[in-house]
């Protein structure tokens, strides 16, 4: 047996030959395939199923779909794959589930959070804003967690997801949201005619409302077989995609449609090789809403108990699932749907105890069947209160005067469940999320879809049909259809679908309950999942809220997972009251993606672990990796920082590659600097605009440091230029700033000056670059290279020559990062690790080694070489960086001229690169350290600049710093102050350059 | 994410595309000396438009070229795009 309150036949959601074991809070019940947690336990009886967000009462399933704001439990397969926060109703059931209640310690039945709603008279709306104030400190370290801990949902899994999520983009003419008989209609049209359409539908079994019917006849057919039929057609049409499981969470602009598709969550056992979900952004010419409207609780006191659900998902749970909620039932509505529900259930078995209607005068066919059913119905008749405590076992029914309130006695009605409506409230989300206006309906008490912010349409009960005929919502929903697809160009071709049998319902409510003067039933919830009563809306309005937006965040109504979809429309109109306002004048909170939670994992889908970024590798990754190479990340690149031998740390490889550097030579693969070819017969005129140097002057054949600038004068970037060519520059730029240099370049030259002939190309993935630098680097590299003469007096420094280098073409540059004879290898980067290779070959007789990007940097700190982003950080000038030598003096323009001019960039007080030498030798100052210009300051200190660069110098046998300092040039020799942890730290300024000041290495 | 009709390769997606800032900012040349007042709006200063608004737009994982885009800031909505150099 599946559970007592199984009817003995109906359910057409189910397989009731296949039963299913699954646990809740570690019980053991029975369900069925088809079955969702939520009406699987009520199968059993089971109605509390969780404790409230902040006054831990109990509650119970109320909805049959994932708008339920109580019955959110955590399904968890192990401690990596643990989801929380779903609604019992949007779980499906499958063998050995297991599912945990949410906020309840020590268990379901017994909290001892339920004594907040014994002191809840103390914790009103904005409690937390008010109490916790003092003393400051304790907000994070005391009263933020403990509330943390006491209200709230439930707990994410602790170990990385270890899922695969899918992602991809779709294409349709016509997107349609949901099936229910408004979507299938539209669908129906719009693929006859020939269109791509996509359908999607975020329950497991397409049909929406129609599962539930049980009279009506839709082309002379039962409303099933005709859905059976529809689906069937569907399917077999090649121009159709159905989605089911499939949540559309977000429109975006352009007519995008992001669409969250579950794939294995309804799994037993879910193949490994399958993705979890699969996130769709889907670009459709017309988009067409179906969405359905969602029933509106009533807000009385006593209204959250276990056993209190919607008329509606009662209806739901009965017809899709043979489940009855309860055997003795009170209805209790303001809207004629609720006696289909009434009549049904009786039809079932159970015994409607009560039938109150809360309207003065109600009639139409849904209550003449009731009359005809021998159902007594209570009109004009209120709920003043519930009784029961883990579930609701009295309901205090009561007249209403003609002042609208309470009157006369309370007849307590004894039952085991409460059913209740409001109405219907049309699920606009969507549209509005697309920017698309509201227009109120006065005589239906709804917002509905008006003026649409993009091209689509809403049909059905979201556009208002609410309990509508069929026949009108198919007329709507076709119409629609064909007119979305006329304007994609597809031909008229007209869908007609007949309905017999058909009723339609209305009515509704909003606001709180007729109640006595002062009632006293207790708490009337508006927003069952944040807690939140019609006196918290109430308190909000008299402390001065008047905004809905302000009353929103002040009571958090409407927040939280279900953002407030069975709340919203109850809160805006209980405000609206106490405002003395009309609803349209209050208005609606603004709707927001996602409509549903959307996983975390959907949204990364692919781009996680190695897969987040691309990896960038040199040709002689391998090499250095086999090396034993230690690398770091240089944005996308891997670089060998250092290369320890015999068990080195990263000090000592540095000192020891540092030293073999200046006594012999090292290797260092260079190759990820940025590098820009400048062609055409403008690219010095282009170079002279864009750079600060004067490029008319250099010689086919000779480099050039060259800097960058943006138009606010400050350095972007820095790098060699080579003249490669009369008509051609060979442009390198720093690592990382590759992609923003050529990108702008490529701007001043599209769009300032298109007139000039120049081809700008990206080359540095061709070139692999080798770096040999050191006294005996020349003797290295004369064995391998042909047709170039390696002398100083054929190629001094800052000279290039083309050459071949082991028979590979390369470009030969005599350039130095390190103060010391060097040459940097360009060879086709298909080469690069075999002439890599013979290159160390080469040097083995001659002492050289191989060194990373640590070592890089401290040799070139000690000669005072910047490294922009490091020693600069995007307000220094030339000039402040120590490099305004650069600046060609005698230029009409360049890439920020204009701002060097203005006088701030030129005060002298600016910060200006410097050295600075440690008092103790072996003192390492950290960088980024603040620098104070007199000692023992307390703060707040005066402070002069501070660390850009900070090394020990193997060779100077001391550490060295360099450092940018108000008027820093004019302090040489000056001692001046760094606080440190361990104390105060006093330095001397110097030069920046701590080796071979006059520069003669260089021209070995 | 929007679809940016580039004037060279047809609509494409924005994830192809970066953006450039406001178009039809006027940069002064070094050779006219500009006032501080003048180079300091062409440096900082922008309309801040809500509404149509002309701005500049390049087609980097594509055809890797400049141009100009008039969308309404409200919705979003891309009423045309042109080359540059064109109005």
């Amino acid at each position: 047996m599946s559970g007592h309150y199984r009817t003995a036949s109906g359910g057409i959601d189910l397989e009731r030959s296949r039963p299913i074991r699954f646990e809740f809070d570690g019980q053991a019940y029975q369900g069925l395939q088809g079955d969702t947690l939520a009406s699987a336990l009520l199968a059993n009886g089971v109605h509390l199923v969780g404790r409230s967000f902040k006054y831990h009462r109990p509650r119970g399933i109320m909805a049959a779909g994932p708008e339920d704001p109580n019955a959110l439990v955590t399904v968890r397969r192990d401690a990596a794959r643990s989801t929380p926060n779903l609604s019992a109703a949007q779980v499906e059931l499958y063998e050995g589930l297991v599912a945990h209640s949410q906020n309840r310690w020590p268990s379901l039945r017994f909290d001892v959070g339920r004594i907040n709603d014994l002191l809840s008279r103390f914790i009103p709306s904005g409690f937390y804003y008010k109490t916790f104030m003092w003393p400051r400190t304790a907000w994070h370290s005391l009263y933020e967690p403990r509330i943390r801990a006491a209200a709230g949902l439930g707990v994410a899994a602790t170990e990385a997801d270890p899922d695969v999520y899918a992602q991809r983009y779709g294409h349709c003419e016509v997107l349609i949201v949901g099936a229910g008989p408004a979507g299938l209609a539209a669908a129906l049209t719009a693929a006859r005619r020939g269109a791509r359409v996509l359908l999607c539908d975020e329950q497991a079994l397409p049909g929406g409302s129609l599962r539930a019917d049980t009279g009506t006849r839709i082309d002379g057919k039962a409303a099933t077989d005709w859905l059976r039929e529809t689906m069937l057609e569907l399917a077999q049409a090649q121009n159709v995609t159905v989605l089911t499981r499939t949540t559309a969470f977000g429109y975006l602009p352009h007519n995008m449609v992001c669409l969250s598709e579950r794939l294995t969550d309804h799994l037993a056992s879910p193949p490994a090789s399958k993705p979890r979900e699969r996130l769709w952004q889907v670009r459709a010419r017309q988009v067409i809403f179906a969405t359905g409207a969602i029933e509106r609780p009533l807000v009385f006191p006593g209204n959250d108990r276990p056993g209190i659900l919607l008329a509606g998902a009662a209806r739901s749970f009965l017809n899709r699932f043979g489940v009855l909620p309860g055997r003795r039932v009170v209805i209790l509505t303001a809207h004629d749907e609720a006696y289909r529900t009434a009549l049904e259930l009786q039809a079932a078995g159970a015994q409607i105890v009560a039938l109150a209607d809360l309207r003065a005068r109600a009639s139409g066919p849904l209550i003449d069947a009731a009359r005809g059913a021998g159902l007594a119905i209570r009109r004009n008749t209120t709920a003043v209160g519930t009784r029961g405590n883990l579930r609701v076992c009295a309901v205090g029914l009561a007249a209403v005067d003609a002042d609208g309130a309470a009157a006369g006695d309370t007849d307590w009605v004894s039952c085991d469940t409460l059913l209740m409506s409001g109405g219907y409230t049309p699920s606009v989300h969507l549209h509005s999320q697309g920017r698309g206006k509201l227009r109120w309906e006065e005589t239906a008490q709804v917002f509905v879809p008006a003026e649409a912010g993009q091209s689509c349409r809403s049909v059905g009960a979201c556009k208002g049909l609410t309990g509508a005929a069929l026949a009108a919502v198919f007329n709507q929903a076709a119409t629609a259809a064909r007119d979305a697809t006329t304007e994609c160009g597809f031909e008229a071709l007209p869908v007609t679908i007949a309905v017999s049998d058909d009723t339609s319902a209305g009515g509704g409510w909003l606001g709180t309950l007729p109640q006595a003067a002062r009632p006293r039933g207790g708490k009337a919830f508006v927003d069952w999942q944040n807690d939140v009563t019609a006196a918290d809306l109430g308190l909000a309005v008299r402390e001065g809220f008047r905004s809905i937006e302000h009353i929103k965040r002040y009571t958090t109504t409407g927040m939280a997972t279900d953002q407030g979809k069975t709340s919203n429309l109850n809160a805006l109109a209980i405000a609206a009251r106490q405002l003395g306002r009309t609803i349209p004048e209050v208005g609606l909170t603004t709707f927001r993606m996602p409509y549903l939670p959307v996983g975390f994992g959907g949204l990364a889908g692919y781009a996680r672990g190695e897969l987040f970024a691309p990896l960038r590798k040199t040709p002689m990754y391998g090499w250095a990796a086999a090396r034993g190479a230690v690398f770091e990340p240089v944005s996308m690149w891997q670089r060998a920082r250092y290369f320890p031998e015999r068990g080195e740390d990263m000090h000592q490889a540095v000192a020891r590659e540092c030293q073999v550097v200046r006594r012999s030579c090292g290797i260092f693969d260079a190759t990820t600097l940025g590098k820009i070819e400048v062609a055409g017969p403008d690219a010095i005129e282009f170079m002279n605009r864009m750079y600060v140097n004067n490029w008319n002057s250099l010689a086919v054949g000779r480099c050039r440091y060259g800097i960058l600038l943006r138009d606010d004068g400050f350095v972007f970037d820095d790098g060699v230029v080579a003249r490669t060519a009369e008509d051609r520059l060979h442009v390198t730029t720093t690592t990382g700033g590759a992609p923003r240099v050529l990108g702008l370049m490529e701007d001043y030259l599209q769009t300032e000056w298109p007139q000039l002939k120049v081809w700008l190309t990206s080359t540095t993935e061709q070139w692999a670059v080798i770096a040999v630098q050191g006294p005996r680097a020349r003797d290295v590299l004369e064995p391998l290279v042909e047709q170039a003469d390696l002398s100083a007096a054929s190629l001094p420094h800052m000279a290039m020559t083309r050459a071949l280098v082991c028979g590979v073409p390369a470009m030969i540059f005599r350039v130095s990062f390190t103060g010391e004879l060097g040459y940097e290898i360009n060879v086709p980067a298909d080469y690069g690790a075999e002439v890599w290779r013979a290159v160390w070959e080469s040097g083995q007789a001659h002492g050289m080694c191989a060194y990373g990007t640590e070592s890089m940097h401290v040799l070139r700190a000690e000669k005072g070489y910047i490294i922009v982003g490091q020693d600069t950080d995007g307000t220094m000038t030339p000039d402040d960086a120590g490099v305004g030598w650069a600046v060609g003096k005698s230029k009409s323009e360049f890439v920020g001229m204009v701002s060097l001019r203005k006088r701030a960039l030129q005060d002298p007080n600016r910060k200006q690169l410097v050295g600075l030498l440690t008092a103790d030798p072996r003192h390492v100052l950290e960088e980024g350290s603040q620098i104070a210009a007199t000692p023992g300051q307390r703060p707040p200190m005066q402070l002069v600049g501070h660390v850009t660069s900070s090394y020990y110098s193997s060779v100077l046998r001391r550490s060295i710093a360099l450092a940018v300092v108000n008027g820093g040039r004019s302090r040489m020799g000056e001692t001046l102050y760094v606080p440190t942890p361990a104390g105060e730290s006093a330095v001397t300024v110097t030069q920046p350059v701590f080796y071979d000041s006059k520069g003669e290495r260089l021209n070995g | 994410m929007l679809v940016i009709p580039c004037p060279y390769c047809g609509p494409r997606p924005e994830l192809e595309f970066s953006y450039g800032g406001q178009a039809h900012v006027a940069r002064p040349t070094a050779a006219s000396n500009p006032s501080p007042a003048d180079w300091n709006a062409f440096q900082y200063e922008r309309a801040n438009i809500k509404g149509l608004h002309a701005e500049r737009w390049r087609h980097i994982h594509g055809c890797a070229r400049f141009f100009n885009v008039i969308r309404d800031t409200t919705t979003d909505e891309i009423v045309r795009s042109y080359r540059s150099g064109e109005k």
